[in-house]
C-alpha cells in the first residue's frame, strides 16, 4: 500500500488553495461506486459515444479504441451503459460487490486491454 | 508636508480611497456609508484614479467581487454598514479563510429592526468571529489614518488577512473634522507594492482557490487561520511605528486616556471615547480617580495588554455599543471579562450596554458610569453586573423641543 502523508498546517499552501494545475488524476474518487462497468471487448464496435458521454474521463481511449475503464475515478453512474448503442450492448453494470469476487479489488489495470503505441 | 482640511468622516475615507488607489473597488451604497462610495465613483469618473470601479447589484455581490479581485492579485476594497455588511456575512467568512487581504471601510450603523440608520455596533460585531481584522476610529483623522495602516497590515505575508476600518455613522461620518491628509507621493510610498503569492490569472502557475476541504484537512486550515491573525498583533504594531514616522500620529491596540493611576477605568470603542474623555478630565478635577482605555483594535483581541493596563483599577466598567443577545453581556465585555479571569486581583468589572440606534450619550450619562464605579469600589456591592444605560421602564412625559402652535 502507498502510504498517505498528512500535511501538517505549518506547510500546507495557505487557505487550502492548490498552487498546481492538471492533478484531478491524483484524487481517486472510485471508492465512491456501489456497481462498475464490464466490458465485454469482443462485441465493442468502437464507437465511442460513451467516451464522449463518461462525466469523468474513465473511459480509456487510445488511437481511437475503446479499451476499457479507468476504475480509479469510475464512481460507477452508468451512463455509458445507458447511451451503448441497443444492437451493440457491450458494456454491463456490476454489483461491485460481485465484481469484487468475480475480478479482484484491483484497480483500473485489470479493466484496461493491454496496449502498445502502434497496436491498431 | 500634510495639509489640514475640514472633512466628514465619509470624504475623509474617500479620500484614503483616493491616495491609496485599489485595483478593483466593487461597492453598493448603503446609508450612512453612501458618500464614500459616491465620492470614490466621482475620482474614478475623473479619471483621477485608474481603479476598475464595479457598481454592484448587492453588497453580497459587492464581496463577492472583490474576493474574485483578490484571488487574481488585486488589491480590493469596498465599503458598506449595516445591512449591507450583514448580507456580505457568508462572502465574509470566504475572504478570510482564502487569505485574500482586502480593505473595507464599515461606517456603522445599528442593524434591523425596527429599522434604524443611525450609529451602533450591532453591525460589525455581528462580523467579529468571521476571521477579518477589525480597527475602530474614534474620528475622521483615526478612520483616515486606519485606511492606510489596514493596507499593510492585511497584506503582510505573515498575515494575509481583510482588513475592516470602521467608524461610527453619522456622529463620524456626516461630522465635519479637521483631518490633516498626507501627500499622495507619501501614501503611495507608504503602502507600497501588493505582492500576492499566487494570482488567478496566472497561467503558467495555475492555482486553485476554494476547493473542496474534507475532515482530513479543514482543521489544519482553520489553525493556519487562527495563527494568521494572531500574527497579526506584532505587524499592527509595527505598522502603526511607520506611520508614526510619516505622520507624527501614535497609533496602539488601544489608547490609554489618563489610566496610569486610575481607580476607575471605562473601556469603550469609537466616538463615545470622545465625550468620555471630557468626562474624565472634569471628574479629575473633582478629584476622581476616572481614566479610560478606548480599544481601537478589536481582532485581534489584545486581551493581555488591556488586562495589564487595567489591573491596578478598582473599578471598570466597559461600553458596548450592541447587545450579544443572551449573552452573559455585551461582546466587548465579555472579551475584557475573559482577558481579566487570570488576573488574580482583578478589578470589579461591569456591562453598560449604551447608545443603541444613535442614542445620544451625554457627560452626565458617563458622570453616572464612573459614580455607580466609585460606589461599587466602596461598597463591595456589585448590583446587576450587566445593564442598559439610559433605557426607559416607565412611560416618561417629556416638554416637546418646540413648541408646536
Amino acid at each position: 500500500m502507498k502510504k498517505i502523508v498528512l500535511r501538517g498546517w505549518k506547510s500546507l499552501p495557505l487557505g487550502g488553495i492548490i498552487p498546481e494545475g492538471g492533478n484531478s488524476h491524483d484524487y481517486a474518487t472510485g471508492s465512491w461506486r456501489s456497481c462498475r462497468p464490464v466490458l465485454d471487448a469482443d462485441k465493442c464496435i468502437h464507437c465511442l459515444i460513451c467516451w464522449i458521454m463518461c462525466p469523468d474521463s474513465s473511459v480509456v481511449v487510445r488511437e481511437g479504441k475503446m479499451l476499457g475503464f479507468d476504475l480509479a475515478h469510475c464512481k460507477g453512474c452508468g451512463i455509458c451503459d445507458e447511451v451503448c448503442p441497443d444492437k451493440v450492448k457491450c458494456i454491463a453494470m456490476v454489483d461491485e460487490g460481485e465484481a469484487k469476487e468475480a475480478y479482484g479489488d484491483k484497480d483500473m489495470d485489470d479493466q484496461v486491454l493491454p496496449w502498445e503505441p502502434g497496436t491498431y | 508636508m500634510s495639509k489640514l482640511v475640514a472633512l466628514t468622516g465619509n470624504s475623509a475615507l474617500a479620500h484614503a480611497f483616493k491616495q491609496v488607489e485599489p485595483d478593483v473597488y466593487a461597492a453598493y451604497p448603503i446609508t450612512p456609508s453612501t458618500q464614500i462610495t459616491e465620492e470614490f465613483s466621482e475620482y474614478v469618473a475623473d479619471g483621477l484614479v485608474k481603479t476598475e470601479f464595479v457598481p454592484t447589484e448587492s453588497e453580497h455581490s459587492a464581496m463577492s467581487a472583490c474576493i474574485g479581485a483578490a484571488a487574481a492579485g488585486a488589491r480590493a476594497a469596498t465599503t458598506t454598514s449595516s445591512q449591507g455588511l450583514a448580507l456580505m456575512h457568508e462572502v465574509l467568512y470566504i475572504a478570510a479563510s482564502y487569505r485574500l487581504p482586502m480593505i473595507m471601510a464599515v461606517v456603522n450603523r445599528a442593524l434591523s429592526g425596527p429599522l434604524n440608520i443611525h450609529a451602533d455596533h450591532s453591525d460589525t460585531m455581528g462580523s467579529r468571529d468571521c476571521g477579518w481584522i477589525q480597527i475602530y476610529s474614534e474620528g475622521a483623522q483615526e478612520a483616515y489614518d486606519n485606511l492606510f495602516q489596514a493596507v499593510l497590515i492585511g497584506e503582510h505575508p505573515e498575515v494575509r488577512l481583510p482588513v475592516m476600518v470602521c467608524m461610527d455613522g453619522f456622529i463620524v461620518s456626516h461630522s465635519l473634522e479637521g483631518v490633516e491628509l498626507i501627500r499622495d507621493e507619501t501614501a503611495k510610498k507608504f503602502i507600497g507594492e501588493n505582492k500576492p503569492p499566487f494570482s488567478l490569472l496566472d497561467v503558467d502557475q495555475p492555482v486553485t482557490f476554494g476547493p473542496n476541504d474534507l475532515s482530513d484537512y479543514y482543521t489544519e486550515h482553520r489553525k493556519q487561520q487562527s495563527e494568521a491573525i494572531k500574527n497579526a498583533m506584532p505587524v499592527i504594531r509595527e505598522v502603526a511605528r511607520r506611520w508614526e514616522e510619516v505622520t507624527g500620529r501614535a497609533y496602539g491596540y488601544f489608547e490609554p486616556y489618563r489610566i496610569e493611576d486610575a481607580e476607575y477605568i471605562v473601556l469603550a470603542i469609537g466616538s463615545v471615547a470622545g465625550t468620555i474623555k471630557d468626562a474624565v478630565d472634569e471628574l479629575r478635577q473633582g478629584g476622581l480617580k476616572a481614566g479610560l482605555l478606548k480599544v481601537r483594535v478589536y481582532r485581534p483581541f489584545p486581551g493581555e495588554e488591556i488586562a495589564q493596563a487595567i489591573r491596578n483599577a478598582k473599578a471598570v466598567a466597559v461600553m458596548d455599543r450592541a447587545d450579544a443577545f443572551g449573552a452573559l453581556g455585551g461582546p466587548l465585555f465579555t472579551d475584557v471579562a475573559a482577558a481579566l479571569y487570570d488576573n488574580p486581583d482583578q478589578p470589579h468589572c461591569i456591562n453598560y450596554v449604551y447608545g443603541l440606534g444613535g442614542r445620544d450619550v451625554s457627560l452626565e450619562n458617563v458622570f453616572g458610569v464612573y459614580h455607580r464605579l466609585e460606589e461599587i469600589a466602596r461598597t463591595g456591592k456589585l448590583g446587576q453586573r450587566c445593564q442598559y444605560l439610559t433605557v426607559r421602564s416607565e412611560d416618561h412625559g417629556q416638554e416637546p423641543a418646540l413648541e408646536i402652535t
